[in-house]
């Protein structure tokens, strides 16, 4: 079984995050990129069946530029047999739509049993890219799974839904993506990273995809404005000295928020 | 020509797993009357008997479709494709719900529609219709537009305010029935239902005036029922960061910040939570932030209108005792 994980780099969340406030997209130069943890918990699910499961195969997929192929070696040193990425200046500034038309298209080229993703990325954190791959490629999806269990020709799993919890199945091949209940990722080991050091990328451009970033009949999302929150300002700090819990109740009374 | 108002915008109704109208329906139909005429799609069995309710809400019409109820998302994306194809909508609108954004978004790539995700706000400005967004936690706002065509639009459920009861048209209204032409997508199968255990009559976290969040300064599931009592004096929600999830203290549903929920209250208390940049996204926009902690170091007391250091286990049972007695005098 082929199992493709998508793996997205993403501005580190501990750090300073930009958004250019010209184009009013993400500032990959001003941010240090990291795998988004959410996608390394995808690729632990992966793992985690590769390890118990002779002949299972994990490959990585990244839609991002050159720059970020560090997140992708970080993939393969935790125990990916295979990354391939897609790299084309068309795709600055994709909106969710074309990611996921490239994915799909990717993963199609790739091949692929199971498709892993995480339910929403820490950047974008739209929660639909890996339900729109499914639309495309016309198979089945069950996202938002909070756990996963990977057989035979299917995937079943518990889906934390809007105010229920759905046991789900799909029929593969089949897209899942997970929630952060699932189990931390691990770390890479020595000799991951050094065999992870001699494997190759694939390089994927949108010409090898036959994606088009801007077809006269597709719509895209832009960013026609953007602006940054003014810093709020500093407030009343005080030090319990025996009256606290009493001081808050006037403040709080005295705001109408009580 | 057709002014803005006549303009149809067609609005997915989610529904809970009572099978009636999500929360969230009023603000996506307040969010529609603003634009244009809304028009409200209900899916699956028994969709008729919700139609009065969503006239009450503001809908002008709704269509109907039935829709195989085992069969994961497909069905509702085919019912919003037939009823996309019968009015023509200059817009569409569904909750940022874990149901209504995937509905949103396959209909998106199926018929080659923009889609703007997350906004807090819609409006129209002199190119069309616009979405806002709070992107990276609330700190920017940035407004997205369509190139060309009707936008899809998933609203943050609580982001739009539901019209005051009595508002809306209401009364009669005669569902209309779509014919949908199945697709045939390949779906997952919903094996079973468990509806998420009732939070009493708590208000809903996301559209809570007040919220109080407790994390892992805390320490235990028992003593996290401060939380709880502190949130019922003040008539607020129950929220919790990451650490106190993971430690099993609440359930994942009340989480807070960049991969839980976000919150823009009134009120926000945060008790024993340190205010990782992670818990900060999720409650930053909130207009008064209160916190109590015990190191006086704690990131958190960098955005608060009110902070004590202090034992939250000593200040809170002294604030819910003054609150008290400010309410009985
Ligand atoms: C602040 C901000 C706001 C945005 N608003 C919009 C908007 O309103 N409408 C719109 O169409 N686009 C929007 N975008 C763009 C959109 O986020 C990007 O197109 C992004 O590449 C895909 O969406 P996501 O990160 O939201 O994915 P999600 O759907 O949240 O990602 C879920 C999972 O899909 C996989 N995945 C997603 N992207 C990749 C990738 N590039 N490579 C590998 N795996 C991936 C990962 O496994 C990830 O965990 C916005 C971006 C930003 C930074
Ligand atoms: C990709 C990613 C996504 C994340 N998403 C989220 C998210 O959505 N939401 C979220 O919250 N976190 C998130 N996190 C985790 C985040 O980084 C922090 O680990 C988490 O917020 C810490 O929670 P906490 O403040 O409760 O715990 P801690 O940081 O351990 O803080 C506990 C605080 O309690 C105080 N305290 C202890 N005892 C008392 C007492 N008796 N009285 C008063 N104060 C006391 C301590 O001084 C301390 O400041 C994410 C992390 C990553 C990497």
């Amino acid at each position: 079984m082929r199992i493709l994980v998508l793996a997205k780099p993403v501005p580190d969340t501990y750090g300073q995050r930009t958004l250019s406030l010209e184009t009013g997209l993400a500032d990959r130069d001003a941010d240090v990129a990291v795998l988004d943890e959410i996608s390394e918990r995808a690729l632990e699910v992966a793992l985690a069946h590769a390890g118990d499961h002779d002949g299972t195969e994990v490959v990585v997929l990244a839609m991002a530029p050159q720059s970020l192929q560090a997140s992708l070696r970080k993939a393969l040193a935790m125990g990916a047999h295979d990354a391939v990425q897609v790299v084309d200046d068309a795709l600055v500034g994709a909106d969710a739509v074309l990611t996921a038309e490239v994915l799909a298209a990717a993963a199609q080229r790739t091949g692929f049993d199971l498709i892993v993703a995480g339910n929403a990325s820490t950047d974008g954190s739209g929660g639909v890219v890996p339900a729109m791959i499914a639309e495309r490629l016309g198979i089945a999806c069950a996202t938002s799974l909070s756990s996963a269990s990977i057989a035979d020709g299917e995937v079943r799993g518990e889906r934390a839904s809007d105010g229920a919890t759905l046991t789900v199945c799909a029929a593969l091949p089949a897209v899942i993506s997970i929630t952060e209940a699932l189990p931390d990722p691990r770390m890479p080991n020595f000799k991951g990273i050094m065999a992870a050091k001699k494997k190759e990328i694939e390089t994927l451009r949108l010409g090898d995809l036959g994606v088009e970033a801007l077809p006269d009949d597709v719509a895209r999302s832009i960013m026609v404005e953007a602006s940054e929150r003014p810093p709020r300002e500093a407030g009343t700090i005080i030090t319990d000295t025996g009256d606290a819990g009493t001081q808050l109740a006037r403040f709080l009374v005295a705001n109408r928020l009580a | 020509m057709s002014t803005p108002q006549d303009q149809t915008i067609l609005v997915l109704l989610d529904r809970g797993p009572d099978g009636q109208l999500a929360a969230s329906a009023a603000g996506l139909l307040a969010a529609a009357v603003a634009l244009g005429t809304p028009v409200a799609l209900i899916v699956g069995e028994d969709a008729d008997a919700l139609a009065e309710r969503a006239a009450a809400l503001g809908a002008a019409r709704v269509l109907t479709a039935p829709g195989d109820q085992d069969a994961l998302t497909v069905p509702a994306v085919d019912a919003l494709q037939a009823a996309a194809g019968h009015v023509t909508p200059a817009a569409v609108i569904a909750a940022h719900s874990v149901e209504g954004r995937e509905v949103a978004a396959r209909f998106a790539l199926r018929t080659g529609a923009a889609l703007a995700l997350d906004a807090v706000a819609v409006e129209r400005d002199e190119e069309g219709i616009v979405a806002r967004h709070a992107a990276y936690g609330g700190d920017y706002l940035v407004t997205s537009a369509a190139t060309f065509g009707a936008p899809v639009i998933t609203l943050r459920e609580g982001s739009v305010d539901a019209p005051p009861p009595g508002d809306g048209a209401g009364g009669d209204i005669a569902p209309e029935v779509l014919d949908v032409t199945p697709s045939e997508a390949p779906a997952a199968r919903v094996e079973s239902v468990e509806p998420a255990r009732e939070a009493s009559d708590r208000p809903d976290l996301r559209s809570a005036a007040k919220v109080v969040s407790g994390g892992r300064g805390l320490g235990s599931a028992e003593q996290f029922a401060l939380v709880e009592e502190l949130a019922d004096a003040l008539g607020a929600a129950v929220g919790a960061s990451r650490a106190a999830v993971d430690a099993g203290f609440v359930p994942a549903s009340h989480q807070v910040g960049q991969t839980g929920v976000s919150v823009s209250p009134q009120l926000y208390v945060a008790l024993g939570i340190s205010g990782a940049i992670q818990h900060l996204a999720g409650m930053q926009t909130a207009s008064t932030i209160v916190v109590i902690n015990t190191d006086d170091k704690a990131p958190l007391f960098e955005i608060a209108d009110f902070g004590v250091v202090g034992d939250v286990f000593t200040v809170v049972p002294q604030l819910i005792e003054a609150l008290r007695s400010e309410g009985s005098s």
